[in-house]
């Protein structure tokens, strides 16, 4: 499965900055609420995360040496 | 539930209690469950209860008045935080918050006063956690003064790929910024910085660490 950033709608106040700046068009807004339109697009620029004020969305890194990488 | 004696005999603090010592212990302590993001402490305030971290991660951190995170610690399973304000009674140093669902011990400062007074040699114990815990900080000063940001988010990346722990909590941005005590925009350039120098490859959502040499190369140089 393709790994999506991650979504609070609890925190999410619709303001759709996320979807101005997602360069992949991979979210929209669906009754005022953020969700992903082609989920499978999202080249994960942490653009979404980077203008969200209201912390409602966040692109955690997995971070790994090379040669454990290989085994994920 | 009850309290887990063999979660216990695994916490510094109460190294070398026999069993039934530790379950002497166990009936002062108490449990908590934690959602993640749930608030455990807010710095300032007064608790006076130190926590073990039974399962689930704690992240640990100060705010400035400009609303600037500084994580001084992320707790893991068997760790504590919180713990000086159960021997010098003063207000929490800093705020803690469940980086996702977790099980917390609590013990009162009465309850770990009472148990140093019953078995002495959890004292010498006490002085040696504190004593670790004054190293790591007093590393954590060490980078924050004479370390620029590439070099301090080059160790921590470093540390973390290298960090042989099962659970390893993702890292935002934000708390990169957080951990390096910077701004997350600056995180975003010293990623770039660390990827064009041939030290990490950004992959999705996962930093691969492909040359520790240039890492340590980076942490030094940028000393």
């Amino acid at each position: 499965m393709f790994e999506i950033p991650r979504i609070e709608l609890g925190k999410c106040d619709g303001c759709g900055l996320c979807v101005s700046v997602c360069p992949s068009s991979a979210l929209t807004l669906v009754n005022g609420m953020i969700t992903f339109a082609k989920s499978g697009k999202c080249d994960w620029c942490t653009e979404c995360e980077a203008v969200c004020s209201s912390g409602a969305i966040s692109c955690p890194f997995e971070i790994v040496a090379e040669s454990r990488a290989g085994l994920i | 539930m009850p309290i887990r004696l063999d979660f216990l005999q695994t916490i510094p603090y109460f190294s070398g209690l026999n069993t039934a010592e530790l379950e002497s212990v166990g009936r002062n302590i108490f449990e908590k469950a934690v959602a993640r993001g749930g608030l455990v402490l807010v710095e300032g305030e007064n608790s006076q209860i130190m926590y073990l971290v039974v399962n689930g991660v704690i992240r640990c951190f100060k705010t400035s008045v400009e609303g600037k995170e500084q994580i001084l610690n992320i707790a893991r399973p068997g760790e504590s935080f919180n713990d000086v304000t159960v021997f010098d009674g003063r207000p929490n140093p800093a705020s803690a918050q469940a980086m996702g669902a977790a099980l917390l011990y609590g013990l009162r400062k009465a309850d770990m006063e009472f148990i140093m007074r019953q078995y002495p040699p959890v004292s010498l114990n006490v002085s040696r956690v504190l004593a670790t815990r004054i190293r790591q900080l007093m590393s954590l000063v060490e980078d924050l003064s004479f370390r620029h940001v590439i070099g301090r988010l080059a160790k921590i990346l470093l540390e973390y790929a290298t960090d042989s722990q099962a659970i390893k909590p993702r890292l935002t941005q934000r708390d990169m910024a957080a951990m390096a005590g910077t701004a997350r925009e600056v995180i975003g350039r010293s990623l770039k910085a660390l990827a064009e120098a041939g030290a990490i490859r950004l992959d999705h959502h996962r930093i691969v660490v492909i040359n520790q040499e240039i890492m340590k190369e980076m942490m030094e140089a940028t000393g």
